[in-house]
């Protein structure tokens, strides 16, 4: 097809990606590049200055996200996103700092710096998409991997107990926790607008089917009958105790807004703190109340 | 290079009785260190509390990460803000950071990494002295690439090292170390600050050009790419990726070639450039002791000592320690009857020496595991095996 006869001529997010690296690698039915979508049109109408975002990824597939979106991207080492950011925006705190990556470099390796972060209310939002397996490296068994399921490192079925990551965030201090699939793409994209707006430490969970490795291996069908598959399973529940949000094989999923309370983020704290302390001694470092509108 | 003065608010002008690891916080803040992040580790705790104390009235950010992993990763995150940073460790931390330190050669982001060094392996001695992270600050971390070292033998080194490792790490755009130990750390003596006139502090090398053109990776005429940071508009990527100009990732042999190539071509090309030494009688020595860091400062007795017995011993003490002097050795080999290298681990740098001699003069190492320097009678009974 000519461009020409394309129906339509610009994809709407297109000035939001480096189309120079298009396509990108993720497989048909995948749901990382709709969390993307999402993601482009919550900071289109945030109507942040898009000079001064910047997106963070660690390895693995979510983790090529930051190459493909036009911003200042950078692509770090697996499980390192969250401290890369962290540097980055204390170093420059006009920054918006997004952090973009998987659950296996969220919270498996890089579980730590996530607590730590949570616990600090760094001003950064992270965007984890969950697909319950190392997706890159072959269909490994995560932290994130429900009970009974299979993966290829857990071969006859994995007896672990998962993580449940909203419950982790509020426990470690977030000061916002949603949770969506990756079909929720409205609720998605107003998730992310509202962790941009707010000063502190955000985590939105979205729960993505892994069509070529998960999804293949427990025999869970194609990508989109998976996606609809999630979103069927899901039923909404604002502010539940994050408690009950524990993910069972192919059970029920407790999505929405769990956590979103106020707290000086990591740099207001310094200052406040330092200021009160050593009074005119003290160089105030940015502006207070960095990282808002 | 931009040289500029120091900016004056680091600078703590005059005389000072402080320990190497204080010399090294106010090596930073002199140079323009402005983000510091840090995870405690003995012995170089103390330029991490001294930077936290210091910088709440200088401008800028300490902080205590969750672990060195965090601490290195962060640095480099930091420098793309736009900031010159700085981080301390000894060896448990050092092997912690090595794949972040690949990162930051892949990237080629400039930063500066103390490492006090302290007995190993393992947990080992952690509160008395080794040089046995030589060859690991060298070939630490996976893949093939260069980075740059200095070793101080005194407080005022740790000082004035400190701030050259700043100049290096921005003029290369590469990790940079300042490989001290345990004695000197906690070693107390003068240190002279001087004025920030007459301190020279390396400029980052900011691109100026138009946005749209900017490329991360597109060669200088010096053979160092420019610099952005975020923020400003340029919306570049980054990856530790094998890439290209444009920072893209492109996973073939020949963008392998020429990204690896330029990694190590850049110091091994400027390696005269970057190195410093220092000898005292070598020429038309019988023999020539190699020490450097605290091992240089027991050699000297040593060596007054077999000059005493009438032997013709030179002195050359290494200050860059990495990229190595590779042609002095060369020249010298040949000319000397031996060279004798003490240091404190089981053979480093004496592997160096015996690869740039290549048998042309006899190469004596003088081990010790750690814990204590050596005893200079036995670096004594070296020369005097040296000249038999």
């Amino acid at each position: 097809m000519k461009p020409e006869d394309r129906l339509e001529e610009k994809n709407p997010i297109e000035d939001l990606l480096r189309m120079d690296r298009i396509p990108h690698i993720w497989c048909p039915g995948c749901g990382i590049g709709t969390v993307v979508t999402s993601f482009a049109e919550a900071l289109k109408r945030s109507r942040l200055d898009l000079d001064k975002v910047a997106v963070v990824s660690g390895i693995g597939c979510t983790g090529r996200v930051a190459g493909y979106v036009k911003l200042d991207s950078f692509h770090t080492t697996h499980g390192r996103a969250i401290p890369f950011a962290t540097g980055l925006k204390l170093a420059n705190p006009e920054l918006k700092v997004v952090v973009f990556s998987g659950d296996g470099g969220i919270f498996g390796i890089g579980g730590n710096h996530f607590i730590h972060a949570a616990r600090r209310n760094m001003d950064l939002v992270v965007v984890c998409v969950n697909n319950f397996n190392y997706a890159m490296t072959g269909g490994q068994v995560a932290a994130t991997t429900p009970e009974d399921a299979n993966a290829s490192t857990a071969p006859y079925g994995n007896f672990e107990y998962p993580f449940s990551l909203p419950y982790l965030a509020d426990a470690a201090g977030a000061t916002y926790v949603a949770r969506w699939t990756a079909l929720h793409l409205r609720r998605v994209t107003k998730s992310i607008q509202e962790a941009l707006a707010k000063p502190g430490f955000s985590l939105i969970e979205v729960i993505t089917p892994c069509v070529t490795l998960y999804a293949r291996r427990n025999r869970l069908g194609d990508g989109l009958s998976l996606l609809k598959y999630y979103y069927d399973k899901s039923e909404i529940q604002h502010g539940a105790d994050t408690r009950s949000l524990a993910i069972g094989y192919q059970d029920k999923l407790i999505v929405g807004k769990f956590v979103d309370r106020e707290k000086p983020t990591f740099l207001d704290a310094m200052n406040t703190h330092l200021s009160k302390v050593l009074g005119d001694d003290y160089q105030l470092y940015g502006r207070l109340n960095n990282g808002g509108n | 290079m931009k040289r500029v003065k120091a900016d004056p608010k680091g600078v703590l002008t005059g005389a000072h009785f402080l320990d190497g690891d204080f010399a090294i916080a106010e090596g930073a803040l002199a140079a323009g260190c402005r983000f510091f992040a840090g995870y405690p580790i003995t012995p170089s705790t103390e330029t991490a509390e001294r930077f936290s104390e210091r910088i709440p009235s200088v401008g800028g950010v300490f902080i205590q990460m969750e672990d060195e992993i965090a601490s290195i990763t962060a640095l480099i995150g930091a420098t793309w803000g736009g900031q010159k940073v700085m981080t301390v460790t000894s060896g448990p931390g050092f092997s912690l950071m090595m794949e972040n330190i690949g990162l930051a050669c892949m990237t080629e982001t400039p930063l500066v990494i103390a490492n006090v060094q302290r007995g190993g392996p393992s947990t080992g001695l952690p509160t008395l002295t080794g040089q046995q992270d030589i060859m690991q600050a060298r070939w630490g971390s996976h893949g093939d690439y260069e980075i740059i070292a200095l070793s101080p033998d005194s407080p005022q080194e740790c000082f004035d090292l400190t701030i050259e490792a700043f100049n290096l790490a921005e003029t290369y755009r590469v990790p940079t170390f300042v490989m001290t130990d345990e004695c000197v750390g906690h070693m107390h003596e003068k240190v002279v600050i001087p004025s920030p006139e007459e301190i020279e502090v390396v400029e980052r090398k900011w691109y100026t050009g138009p946005k749209d053109k900017y490329l991360p990776y597109k060669l200088d005429d010096d053979g160092i790419p420019h610099m952005v940071k975020a923020g400003d508009g340029y919306h570049f990527h980054i990856t530790g990726l094998t890439h290209d100009e444009k920072g893209y990732p492109v996973i073939n042999a020949d963008a392998q070639d020429t990204c690896v190539r330029h990694l190590v071509g850049k110091i091994k090309n400027n390696a005269e450039k970057i190195i410093r030494i220092e000898e005292d009688e070598t020429d038309g020595a019988e023999v020539v002791v190699i020490s450097y860091g605290i091992t240089s400062r027991v050699a000297i007795r040593a060596v007054q000592q077999a000059r005493k017995l009438g032997i013709h011993v030179g002195n050359l003490r290494l200050i860059t320690i990495w990229p190595f002097c590779e042609k002095r050795i060369r020249e010298l080999a040949g000319k000397v009857k031996a060279f004798v290298v003490p240091e404190i681990n089981f053979g480093q740098i004496v592997l160096e020496v015996e690869r740039c001699t290549a048998g042309a003069s006899r190469v004596i190492g003088v081990p010790h595991c750690g814990g204590w320097v050596h005893n200079p009678a036995d670096i004594l009974t070296a020369i005097k095996e040296a000249v038999k």
